[in-house]
């Protein structure tokens, strides 16, 4: 395809190398929530599989050339405004009451970047849209580690199919004399309160 | 179930290579992430719309305010969602023995307790940095409450958790986690009620002497505060209801 041999694998392993990287990660998150029996294991994979999702989109933001898309002194528009803020404060008000499209034809220094100075700037969606996924995917799984917490309170274990094992015998009203032998006061007070 | 499973991840990751060769190569500047008109936009409209240079705050905070606003909310409800899951109340907290098996009920260690006494307020100091310098270098409001939000956690690490809860007790955490949610919401309502719409910060140029531009930068601030409020009080009772399973006493 890029007239080279081999081009399907240069073209993934290669040129996308990234893609192929955010996939493992994500195969293994995948992997273990699906496979592993523990449930704190199951989560572990969860958490994995979201990385796997930020290092996609953040390596989806990464362009060539490009520095982070912070100003560089020298094209931030408002750049000089410390000193000349003063002098066009009447300005501004005046532009405040026109629509904002004509503000900036208002002020002769406030232009916006020209493609070529564009092109210097990563974009900042990725990296605002994981900012915020970073910091509420650890609050999600606050409440998941929450919910094992509170099932191991109920149960006395973690493994789901003891777990399900309990629920089920639960369910068909079999006393819960012979449950798990790791299973605590909490577990037996609960069922029975459940019953009541 | 494990062959299963195998199968379907095996599935899962061919369908995922197939669809990645149709993705742009790593770094394209032609690629549709980097060429799109929203991301031109961003970059080349941000320094005219605002005075905030960093484009990242100014996306998070101004122009997707409101996305912000509610992932802000979705941290305070994981925040009291855990404590509604974990907490003891009266009979099952009294009942609970006061020490488990697991529990190590040693002094706090010299050497930690001094490093920490020394690290905690530079950690905090340095929240206030991320959070404060978050319009011009990066860092904001998450950055900056996660910060925040560890320093207690290794207040309680290195001690236990009554000392930390001295500091910030879980109750009054959710109560400043609903507070910096207020700020952000109030932000946005003055704007409201100054004839602009929700979250459109340039209208607080109004009552404030600063320029359109400059007004949107100080809101973009004060909602960051609020944003940091919430984040540092719920990674904190996060951690506080997780160690000591619903107890809110002793040490890990």
């Amino acid at each position: 395809m890029f007239g080279e041999d081999g081009g399907l694998l240069r073209e993934l392993l290669v040129e996308r190398f990234n893609y192929c990287i955010y996939v493992v990660l994500l195969l293994i998150g995948l992997y273990a929530m699906i496979a592993k029996n523990n449930l704190i294991k199951k989560l572990i994979g969860m958490s994995i599989f979201q990385t796997a999702i930020i290092l996609f989109y953040v390596s989806l933001g990464v362009k060539e050339g490009a520095s982070i898309p912070i100003y560089k002194p020298e094209h931030d528009p408002h750049g000089h405004h410390a000193e000349d803020h003063a002098d066009h404060k009447p300005k501004d008000a005046n532009a405040s009451s026109s629509a904002s499209a004509d503000a900036h034809d208002d002020h002769h220094e406030v232009q916006a970047l020209t493609d070529e100075q564009t092109r210097q700037y990563a974009n900042p969606l990725p990296h605002v849209l994981m900012l915020t996924a970073i910091v509420v995917g650890v609050a999600t799984l606050g409440v998941a580690l929450a919910v094992v917490q509170r099932i191991y309170r109920a149960y006395g274990t973690i493994e789901e199919d003891e777990v399900m094992k309990a629920i089920m015998e639960e369910s068909q009203g079999i006393p819960s004399t012979k449950g798990s032998p790791k299973s605590k006061k909490g577990a037996s007070k609960k069922r029975k309160a459940k019953k009541a | 179930m494990r062959k299963l499973a195998v199968a379907v991840v095996v599935l899962t990751g061919g369908l995922l290579l197939y669809a990645a060769t149709d993705f742009a190569a790593w770094g394209d500047p032609e690629s549709p992430a980097s060429d799109s008109d929203v991301s031109k936009h961003f970059i080349a409209e941000t320094g005219v719309d605002t005075e905030v240079p960093n484009m990242v705050t100014a996306v998070l905070a101004d122009y997707r305010g409101f996305d912000t606003m509610f992932e802000t909310v979705v941290i305070f409800i994981a925040g009291i969602a855990i404590l509604a899951i974990l907490k003891l109340t009266g009979k099952d907290a009294t009942k609970t023995p006061g020490k488990r098996k697991d529990e190590v009920d040693d002094a706090p260690d010299l050497i930690v307790t001094h490093t920490v006494r020394l690290l905690v307020p530079i950690i905090q100091l340095f929240a206030f940095y991320v959070l404060a310098h978050g319009h011009v270098s990066p860092g904001g409001g998450f950055q900056g409450g996660v910060i925040m939000g560890a320093s207690f956690i290794l207040v309680a690490l290195a001690w236990d958790l009554p000392r930390a809860m001295d500091r910030l007790s879980v109750d009054r955490a959710i109560l400043l986690a609903g507070v910096g949610i207020l700020i952000y919401a109030g932000i946005g309502l003055l704007a409201m009620f100054l004839g602009g719409e929700f979250l459109d910060y340039a209208e607080l140029s109004t009552i404030f002497p600063v320029s359109r531009e400059m007004a949107r930068y100080h809101a973009m601030l004060g909602v960051e505060i609020g944003v940091a409020f919430t984040v540092t009080t719920v990674m904190f009772a996060i951690y506080a209801s997780l160690s000591s399973k619903g107890r809110l006493e002793g040490g890990l």
